[in-house]
């Protein structure tokens, strides 16, 4: 799959606005501003870029907890995503959801999750009224390792693979579960082995390796898109931060995430892969590095002082108005 | 001897002195050691807030941590208690019970009762509620009434760490299943606890104010915020009688109707949502059972009829404070003979 100077800058572009999301969240959370459970997506982003890149609005995606990279990847608005973190009235969710629940539908973004296993069954039902209505349209859904485990996950990859689906279930295994190793808690090798028993394709890639998941999904997606059904993927990742803002990590081992940051980080990877065969050059990527910053600065002074919402928000919208 | 310790560390110390007195209690639940697997520590967690942690170090393979898998631990759980064990299943937050609800209120509930009452199933499940945290709407619900609703679970949940270790004991005894509620807000409150083992019984409400002009019967987090405004209260003159339900199954009738006996007001102070909640519950039996003793309407201060916002300026909004409290009281006042 051969891609584009502008798919590459894009791809680029969208692992770059990610990765200063959160690293500028991590630091803004310590300040004690932002209320809340956060979960940070750095160091996971080619998984969710390389994913979204064959997606366009008809495709759904529904998303966890660590929901930031794939609502930046799936197109959400960066100004309405920091809003909504700081419980802003004109945050993407009016300051009700909060970074657990950002949600946007016109973008296909069915929302992160604060129930861990809540994605799947919802993508059964988004990839069966896209073939009910013929839109050509796939849905995916984003799974932690720990996520895999969950009972409404070994459904949905049985009901998907019943009724044929265009669903693709994306299992993020970056190695924990909170404080829980995958290598504990999945049974077998590979969560991907799993695919066998529902038989649909189970693949694992590096999840680092923007170009493999791309791939792989682009494989995956297609053959959803034409009426082949569901498949499994998995990428092998890994998280650089906490499992949320505040989680003191002493389940890992010395140094773990700095030899990660140094040996396998996705946009490193990237770079090198780009550069080196001469497809892009580091002027062009450091200038979105900078584009980047910026919208991730812009993002968060706004939402500082954006307006909170108040008493005549808190009853609206329980139910449809008339 | 009583010292002061955290509602949190009054969880811990009534777990492990039950592991410590009957070797078939086990604790299960998801990190509630944590560090299993990994190249860093064991014991690395205890449950999201540490409320476990350091049993794993007493009591090994006992404390046992499960995978995101809600629906087969907690119905494990359920099972082992029919078979020999009195586990302690955590649920992290109360509103996963989603996700595994089965296994509760038709299996667990049911056995005693459907098997002619053959069955014991004394399994606790421990689970954090409530409002407060800025943790949204899937992180901070208050579901004990949909519990309260179902014959064959007990439900709990204390206010005090007094309180939190002497029914977390009664319920590990306790041969039907308990649902042990934890307000997630109460767990760094202090309070004076004795070090020694002790169990509180089960359907006997606490008297934690006395006063003849208004009753407010409330529960968990609430009594508290009652408290606060039966301070503010008392100094414009209306001295507030405050019941802590401490179980709402089962439920402590006759300490009700005994203060609405002596008050003739009642306020219900509830941070359910305010449809089929405890405020309801309590109202319903109240004209019912003691109407005649009414001076005047009931008031119920509930959150409103919405999910929990995320927002704090919602959030606050939304959980019942003592503002409310005092203007239902005083509402109370005005509208009775
Ligand atoms: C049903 C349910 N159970 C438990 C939790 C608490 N919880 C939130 S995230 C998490 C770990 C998820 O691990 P994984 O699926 O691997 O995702 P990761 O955090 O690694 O991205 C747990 C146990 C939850 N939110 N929902
Ligand atoms: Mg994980």
């Amino acid at each position: 799959m051969q891609l584009s100077k502008d798919e590459l800058l894009t791809a680029y572009r969208t692992m770059r606005t990610i990765r200063e999301f959160e690293e500028r969240l991590h630091i803004e959370f310590a300040t004690g501003e932002i209320p809340g459970f956060v979960h940070l997506y750095a160091g996971e982003e080619a998984s969710g870029v390389g994913v979204c890149m064959h997606l366009d609005d008809r495709d759904r995606i529904a998303s966890t907890h660590r929901g930031h990279g794939h609502c930046i990847a799936k197109g959400c608005d960066v100004d309405g995503m920091m809003a909504e973190i700081y419980g802003r009235k004109d945050g993407l969710c009016a300051g009700k959801g909060g970074s657990m629940h950002i949600a946007d539908l016109d973008k296909g973004m069915m929302g992160a999750n604060g129930i861990v296993g809540g994605g799947p069954p919802l993508i059964c039902g988004a990839g069966l009224a896209a073939k009910q209505l013929g839109t050509g349209g796939v849905a995916i859904a984003f799974v932690g390792d720990g996520g895999s485990n969950q009972g409404t996950t070994f459904e949905s990859l049985n009901l998907a693979s019943v009724w044929n689906l265009p669903c693709i279930f994306v299992i993020e295994n970056n190695g924990y579960a909170e404080s829980t190793s995958s290598k504990w808690s999945i049974a077998c090798d590979d969560a991907a082995d799993r695919a066998s028993g529902f038989n649909m394709p189970g693949v694992v890639v590096d999840g680092h390796d923007f170009f493999a998941v791309y791939e792989a999904a682009g494989e995956a997606i297609k053959r959803a898109r034409e009426g082949g059904g569901p498949s499994l993927l998995e990428c092998k990742l890994n998280r650089y931060y906490g499992h949320f803002e505040g989680d003191a990590q002493t389940y890992r081992g010395p140094d773990e995430v700095k030899k990660l940051r140094e040996s396998r980080d996705c946009l490193a990877m990237f770079r090198e892969k780009v550069t080196g065969a001469g497809l892009l050059d580091l002027a062009q990527l450091d200038a979105i590095k900078s584009e980047a910053e910026a919208l991730v600065d812009g993002a968060v002074a706004k939402a500082k002082v954006a307006p909170t919402p108040t008493a005549a928000d808190l009853l609206t919208d329980v139910y449809v108005s008339y | 001897m009583a010292r002061t310790v955290t509602y949190q560390q009054a969880i811990n110390e009534a777990l492990a002195q039950e592991m410590e007195r009957d070797e078939t209690v086990v604790v299960m639940g998801e990190d509630v050691a944590g560090g299993l697997g990994t190249d860093g520590e064991r014991d690395a967690w205890g449950g999201p807030l540490g409320i476990t942690k350091g049993l794993y170090g007493k009591y090994g393979d006992r404390v046992m941590d499960t995978p995101i898998s809600e629906s087969a631990f907690i119905g494990a759980a359920v099972g082992a208690a029919t078979a020999g064990l009195r586990p302690v299943a955590e649920l992290m937050f109360i509103d996963f019970m989603g996700v595994c609800f089965d296994q509760i209120f038709n299996q667990a509930a049911k056995f005693r009762y459907m098997f002619g009452g053959k069955a014991e199933t004394p399994v606790v499940i421990r689970t954090m509620y409530g409002a407060g945290l800025r943790a949204a709407a899937q992180h901070s619900q208050c579901l004990y009434p949909v519990f309260t609703h179902i014959p064959g679970l007990k439900v709990v949940t204390p206010a005090t760490p007094y309180d939190a270790k002497g029914l977390l004991i009664q319920a590990i005894r306790d041969n039907d299943p308990v649902i042990f509620c934890e307000h997630k807000a109460l767990y760094t409150l202090e309070g004076d606890v004795p070090e020694e083992p002790y169990a509180l019984p089960f359907g006997e409400a606490n008297i934690v104010r006395e006063g003849d002009d208004v009753s407010i019967v409330t529960l968990g987090r609430m009594v508290h915020v009652a408290n606060e405004a039966a301070e503010a209260l008392s100094g414009d003159g209306i001295e507030c009688e405050i019941v802590d339900l401490r179980t709402t199954s089962p439920l402590d009738e006759d300490t009700v109707i005994e203060t609405v006996e002596n008050t003739g007001r009642l306020v219900v102070l509830d941070e359910a949502h305010p449809r089929c909640n405890m405020a309801t519950d309590i109202a319903a039996m109240v004209c019912e059972k003691a109407f005649d003793s009414l001076k005047g309407p009931i008031k119920q201060v509930t959150a409103p009829h919405t999910p929990v916002p995320f927002a704090d300026t919602l959030e606050d909004l939304y959980i019942p404070d003592a503002a409310a409290v005092q203007k239902a009281v005083k509402a109370v006042m005005e509208s009775s003979k």
